[in-house]
């Protein structure tokens, strides 16, 4: 079974070998699959990191509330948020947010569906970014909340001067294999037909019957990212390091 | 708005009930097949025999870097030519899930047994057990019953993550809710009946572990 790796030179419409394998481009110009490989990368980071944006301002938010002590209805809501969008599968999700959403929520009627699914992929991967933050912050020591009050901080301030500073250092472990989690789990955008690597995948290995060489490519690009992401949340880790500190947290996978 | 008068018991039975049945099987099976050859894997990694370590850690760290999306659209292009026979979406996400679970499995158990402290395996040793006979009875029982919180956890992700195998047009639960969805004209709210069905399933399930967890956190 010989690799025929010419099919990503190939033109997307007339399928025929275009000279130094990149389309013109342009409008009307012609694409070839890797063109639309690398598109179809592109369209898997942006949702990835778009997602990750949403993810981690809720995540946070949601997480932190959680903690605070004087607010059993924040801390009660919180756990609520968590238990919901851990507990239903994301590519239910995705279709609520994708089938649902924009006829039950007016906002939502003309939002792009990439947008929705970053919506859908984003609060899906905050409630676990939630837990994360929780478990780092209850991870501290009780007498560093209470120096910060003994200091005069107001409860916004304890936390924005001491807990969370060190909270989230001691969860970018965590982070990362969510980090790595919702790179992986953007492909469910395939679903709604977003082109993004999982798409290409299908679509181009059915056009071109060279389904091997071109699973090959996208697992291949996959795993690249995963290390990539790997290495650069490692090198954060290392940064924000604090010296001769050192807790642990229960963090799932 | 929505409409949920036409989701009838009989237009549960004759749409959701399959579905569901062949989505908690998938889920019994990955995870006892991912148990099984995710501790083969782990014991793999480590026997202390670099090439067998790294062929199960190339293993693991593949599957754990790929979506599970592109792990089924492998198996489905590849088992058909490896067969010899085209063998259906069903049965060749059974054999997907069990091949990538076992790479999470493995993680777990890899884990689980390295936090076993060293005394047990010196204390086997000293009792001249054979390697096979320290972990089968020394290390393994107690490694299993520390991780037995993680490995119900991973089969929650595990029921959740057979929705997935829509992709391959296998017919799983969520594939019910589609099809009844789309015959009755109600897509809406049949997507919402699948989110209330897998939401109940799971949040019973991730109780269950929690009081696992406490009946078992004694033990420590």
């Amino acid at each position: 079974m010989a690799l025929e790796w010419q099919v990503f030179c190939q033109d997307t419409i007339e399928r025929t070998v275009v000279a130094g394998c990149f389309g013109s481009g342009g409008a009307d110009g012609t694409q070839t699959y890797l063109d639309w490989l690398l598109q179809a990368w592109g369209q898997t980071v942006m949702v990835a990191a778009l997602s990750l944006v949403v993810a981690l301002v809720v995540g946070s938010v949601i997480g932190t509330i959680r903690t605070l002590p004087d607010s059993p209805v924040a801390a009660r809501l919180g756990n609520i948020w968590v238990e919901f969008f851990r507990n239903i599968p994301l590519l239910v999700q995705i279709f609520l947010w994708y089938h649902v959403v924009p006829v039950l929520i007016p906002v939502f009627a003309d939002t792009p569906k990439l947008l929705l699914v970053v919506m859908g992929l984003g609060l899906f991967t905050s409630a676990r970014i939630a837990e994360q933050v929780r478990a780092g912050i209850q991870a501290l020591p009780r007498g560093q909340r209470y120096a910060g009050m003994a200091m005069g901080f107001t409860t916004p301030q304890y936390y924005r001067y001491v807990l969370l500073p060190m909270a989230f250092r001691i969860i970018v472990p965590p982070l990362t294999s969510e980090t790595m989690n919702i790179f992986k789990n953007s492909s469910v955008a395939f679903a709604v037909s977003v082109t993004e690597l999982t798409f290409f995948a299908q679509q181009a290995g059915e056009e071109t019957s060279r389904g091997i060489e071109v699973y090959l490519a996208v697992t291949v690009l996959y795993v690249i990212s995963a290390f990539a992401i790997n290495r650069v949340m490692a090198f954060i880790e290392k940064r924000v390091r604090v010296p001769g500190f050192v807790a642990s947290t229960g963090g799932g996978h | 708005m929505l409409d949920f008068s036409v989701f009838t018991p009989e237009v549960f039975q004759a749409y959701i009930l399959n579905g569901l049945y062949f989505s908690l099987l998938l889920t019994l099976v990955a995870t006892f097949g991912g148990i099984v050859f995710g501790t083969a894997l782990a014991l793999l990694r480590l026997s202390g025999i670099k090439p067998l370590e790294l062929v199960a850690a190339t293993y693991v760290n593949g599957m754990r870097s790929i979506p599970l999306l592109m792990v089924l659209l492998w198996f489905f292009l590849m088992v058909p030519f490896i067969i010899g026979r085209p063998i259906g979406a069903e049965l060749t996400a059974v054999i997907t899930f069990v091949a990538f679970e076992a790479a999470y499995f493995s993680e777990i158990v890899r884990a689980g047994i390295q936090s076993i402290a060293r005394g047990q395996v010196y204390a086997g040793q000293a009792l001249g057990m054979s390697y096979g006979q320290n972990m089968r009875l020394v290390i393994l029982p107690q490694a299993f019953r520390n991780m037995i919180p993680v490995f119900l956890t991973q089969t929650i992700i595990l029921f959740q993550d057979t929705s997935l195998v829509y992709i391959i047009t296998a017919h799983d639960l969520l594939h019910g809710f589609t099809v009844a969805g789309n015959n009755l004209s109600r897509p809406r709210e049949s997507y919402i009946l699948a989110a209330v069905i897998y939401f109940v399933i799971c949040f019973s399930l991730s109780w269950i572990v929690k009081r696992v967890q406490q009946k078992i956190a004694i033990i420590r």
